[in-house]
Parts: structure tokens; sequence; C-alpha cells
């Protein structure tokens, strides 16, 4: 495989791990999350200070940099304990401005200039590199499903299905929202921050604009245009979006516009995701595969 | 004290054009409950227009006229062809085709008139005003006296008409109105129309405020109104005006004499943020 198609795919790798994070808060606990890239951020600027100020290999970090993003995470989840719907939708935009104001603005996260000279992951005394980070990032991803598809069948998963479908009948069953709620965030917030992390060794060097509101946005087109709540949704729509600009790419001039117009046919026709309960791949491909089955 | 005058006029100034952008998102949302982020793009397409039309015309009546008929009609089209059939989907599925919606035009605006930043070299035909020291330029004049304008026209329409009346009971609750015999759609659409127009304005009147009109100049405003709507009261026109001018307000004395070490865009939702803590309704909002 060429070094451009290895790019690409690790970067829709990475997407996609992050996405799973979103999938948890938005899919599975149906709270509404615009700022998702925030927290990509917490993750790999964490990762990065870790790396290049303490000198701390990324193994050692990353248990540092999940507890990290997961706090923080649980923090900024507070506050969307007050709202709902659309006061959430807004309240997350606005931790997205505030955490990209606080990279770009203070000194320690290197302000406007970044952070640069991230160092390769090493495994097994060597550098990753190409095609072998590709792999690491491949191994979290499965991981990553593992744990959604481990989740989505435990009590809390089951408590959060609850909780998405009708708030207060999941309360008077004794499903406590509060803390539910913010075990979606702290989950969803631990799986962005390892995404960040990854990312940040993958491009070794980040500034406050890679994790800025329009990230939030194409994350959480990844998740509606695959489905949301559904396993393989994330990975889905991290594909989709991440192979059509560069499909566009020959048309330079048009190819946001194309895609953003595509975007908008997909949500304005196909709002439940391509995996989702009601859209027609899913129609046609379920009984398809019960035929399959004897 | 000079200075501080004269910041305080430019602050009123901002926070007047705050005001013009964010009644047509509060409009809209009293209504239709949706966060219309494209409300951004409809006002740079409005200074897009008036700019087009002033140079080709050298008229700004024309410019202000033709930008809010041209706004007016993209309002409708977007409410018709996008909002009206996600109505039934969760608020998430709107924002993502208000927020797709916003990029597009904003694509379309950067094709056709190039990436660049044009010049708006118009001058308002308003008098320069002296009081003391301190002398109101033409533009400043303009922005407060066409700012209060469109504030009165829209206070008379909303309370003084029936098609304000059937506007109120229709954001109410639109089941009801319908029932009542209320053409609810021909609201929604005059709803529209009127925000639309007044953000042509807006974009208008920032474009020669600081003789910039460029592709995303829309994008600022397009996530700082939702905070600021959520400030004044989701829905609440007064509360979207007050919220405006003290934002106008509070962004150009903080910048001016606190050593506020964040950017003067991250203020609004720090504020907002603040707000829903202390009172989640908003400052002029009801439960």
């Amino acid at each position: 495989m060429s070094s451009y198609v290895i790019t690409i795919a690790t970067i829709i790798i990475i997407n996609a791990i992050s996405v799973c994070g979103l999938n948890v808060i938005v899919g599975y606990a149906g709270q509404i999350s615009l700022g998702h890239a925030a927290f990509f951020g917490i993750g790999a600027y964490t990762a990065a200070l870790l790396a290049t100020k303490a000198g701390i290999s990324f193994w050692a970090a990353l248990p540092c940099v999940i507890t990290i993003s997961a706090s923080i995470g649980l923090l900024l989840g507070i506050p969307s304990l007050r709202v709902r719907d659309d006061f959430l939708a807004i309240t997350t935009i606005g931790i997205n401005f505030i955490v990209e104001a606080v990279f770009l603005y203070i000194p320690f996260f290197g302000g406007a200039l970044g952070i640069g000279g991230i160092p390769r992951i090493m495994l097994f005394g060597s550098k990753l590199r190409g095609m072998g980070f590709f792999w690491l990032c491949l191994f979290f991803l499965v991981l990553v499903l593992a744990f959604c598809w481990w989740f989505t069948r435990s009590w809390a998963g089951l408590a959060c299905f609850a909780l998405r479908e009708e708030e207060s009948a999941a309360n008077s069953m004794g499903i406590s929202p509060v803390r539910i709620k913010l075990l979606a965030f702290m989950i969803g917030t631990a799986i962005a921050g390892l995404g960040g992390a990854l990312y940040a060794h993958y491009m070794r060097f980040i500034s406050a604009t890679d994790f800025s509101f329009p990230v939030s946005i194409a994350f959480l087109s990844m998740l509606v245009l695959g489905g949301m709540g559904s396993l393989w949704g994330p990975v889905l729509g991290a594909l989709i979006l991440g192979i059509l600009p560069e499909l566009f790419r020959p048309i330079v001039e048009y190819r946001i516009l194309v895609y953003t117009l595509l975007l908008l046919l997909m949500i304005r026709f196909q709002p439940g995701g391509l995996l989702g309960e009601v859209s027609f791949l899913r129609k046609r491909l379920v009984p398809l595969l019960k035929g399959l089955k004897p | 004290m000079h200075l501080f005058f004269e910041q305080l006029l430019n602050g009123i100034a901002m926070g007047s054009i705050y005001a013009l952008v964010t009644l047509g998102l509060a409009l809209v949302y009293g209504i239709l409950r949706i966060l219309h982020v494209a409300h951004a793009a409809v006002y740079t397409v409005g200074s897009y227009v008036g700019l087009f039309i002033f140079q080709a015309t050298g008229s700004l009546l024309l410019a202000f006229l033709g930008g809010m008929v041209f706004c007016a009609g993209l309002g409708i089209l977007i409410e018709r062809f996008i909002y009206f059939p996600l109505l039934k989907y969760p608020p998430y599925v709107p924002l993502i085709a208000s927020i797709a919606v916003m990029l597009a035009i904003e694509e379309v605006c950067r094709l056709i008139a190039g990436p660049y930043i044009l010049t708006f070299p118009a001058k308002l035909p308003f008098p320069e005003l002296h009081l003391g020291t301190i002398t109101l330029s033409s533009t400043l004049v303009a922005v407060y006296v066409i700012t209060a304008i469109v504030l009165l026209l829209l206070w008379l329409v909303t309370t003084k008409t029936e098609m304000g009346l059937a506007m109120r009971a229709t954001s109410q609750d639109i089941a009801i109105a319908d029932a009542m015999g209320i053409n609810s759609h021909f609201v929604v659409t005059v709803t529209f129309i009127i925000g639309s127009a007044i953000a042509a304005i807006a974009g208008i009147l920032v474009g020669i405020y600081y003789n910039q009109v460029y592709p995303t100049m829309g994008t600022v405003p397009a996530y700082k109104t939702l905070a600021l709507i959520v400030v004044g009261g989701l829905g609440s026109v007064p509360g979207a005006v007050v919220a405006s001018l003290l934002l106008g307000l509070g962004e150009t004395l903080l910048i001016g004499y606190a050593n506020v070490p964040l950017p003067r865009d991250a203020l609004a939702f720090i504020a907002m943020i603040g707000v829903l803590m202390w009172r989640s309704e908003g400052l002029l909002g009801s439960r």
C-alpha cells in the first residue's frame, strides 16, 4: 500500500475511535454533544505534554491520558446535567470554544505555535511508523468496539438506553439519571482522549485549530451518517466521511461544496443514519441476512 | 473618561449589530424550536448582495432593499426545503442540517465572490454628531438609528397587528394555533421573511462598519448568537436584544480595560455557561 493510502486509513481509524466515544454519549445515553473535539483535543494535548515535557513514553502515559480525559469529561459533564436538548447542544458548543481558546491563549499549551516534536510510539524497541502505526490504531479500535459491545449488554448500558428513550420513566425505575449521564460522559470522553493521544503521536505536531468546533461537527456528522447507537455506525461514518473528500480531490474548487451538499442530502433524506433503524440500507440488509440463516 | 465613553459607544454599536443578527434566530427558535445556525450564512449573503447592488447602482437604498428581498427568499427556501420536512425528527437532525446549509452557503459565496476580503466603500447618509468632545461618526449614528427603527417596527408588528398575534400564538403551541384557524405554515414563512430581512440589514451594516465583506464573516456570529439566545432566554426576543447589548458592551469594555487572557469570542460562551448555572431559563426567559 502506498503511504498516501496508509495515512488516510490511519486517520479514518483514529476518527472512528473518537466517534465511538461520541456514540456512547449521544447514541447510547441520548445526550447531544457538539463539543467532542474538545475532549479529543484534551487527550491529544495531555499525551503531547507528557511526551515532550515529561519525557514519558506513550505506554506509560496512556493510563494517565485516559484518566485525565475522563476526569475533565466528568467535570465538564456537570454543567450538562442541568440542561437538556437544545441547551445541551449549545453548552457543548460553548465548551468546545472555551477549551480551544485555552489551548490557544495559555502559553503552557504552546499557544498559537502548538506543540511539536512529539516522539513516535515505541513498541518492542522499534519506532512505529506507517503500517505499524496503522495496526496499532486498528488494535485500539477493536478494543474500543469490544468494550462498546460489552457496554451495551451491561446493566449500565441498558440503563443508558432507558434514559435515552424516556428520562422520567427511567428515573422511576430506579435509574439515577445523574450517575448514568456522568458515566456516559466519562466513558465517551475517555475514548475520545485515547483517540486524541493516538492522533498526537501520529501527527507529531498539534495546535489548537486541530480541535476546533468544525471537527466536532465532523465527528457528529460521522456518527449521524453511520447510525447513532449502532455498534458499527461510527466506523461506517468515519469511513465514508474519510474517503469522500479524497474522492473529490480532482474537483479541487468544488470539493467542500460537494461534500457539504452530500452531508445535507444524507441528513435530509436519511436522518437516522445509514445503519439506523429505519434506513433503506438496513431495510434491505436485514431480510437478506435473515434469509441466509437456515 | 473620554476613551471610556468612546468605548461605551462602540460597545453599544457592537451590541446593536449582535441584536440584529440574534433577532432572527430568536424569532425562528420561538416558533420552530430549531437552532437556525444557517441564519449567519443568510447574513453573509445579505452583505454580499448589498455590496453587489451598491457597486452596480451606487444606491444604498437599493442595496438594502435588494439584500432584504434576496435574503427573505433564501430564508423561505431554507425553511421549506430543509427545516419543514425535518421537524418530526429529534432536534439534532435539523441542527446538523442547518450547519451543513451554512457551510454550503459559505462555499457558494467563496466560489462566486472569491476568498478575499472585499471593501464596502459606502457612506451612510447620516450626520456626524458632536457631544462635547466626543464625536459620533455617521456610521455609528446609522447603526444606532437603523437598529432602533428595526426594533420599533418589530415590536409594533408583534404586539399591535393580527399577524403578530398569530406569531405569538404559533410560538406557544403550533397544533393549537392551527386548531384556532391560524395558518401556522404561513406564519412560519412570515417569521423567516422578517428574520432573514433583518439579517440582511445587519450584514450590510457590518460590511460598512468594518468596511469588509468576506465569505466566512458569518462563522463567529453563527455560534455566538446561539450563546446569546440562551443568555436571553430561548425564544425570547427582548431577552435576545438585552443579551446582545450586554455582550457588545462587555466585550468592548473588558477587552479595553481588563487584560483578559481569553479571546473575546470565548467570552460569550463563558457568560452563557454562567447564566445557565445561575438562571437556566435565561435573563428574560420564562419556563
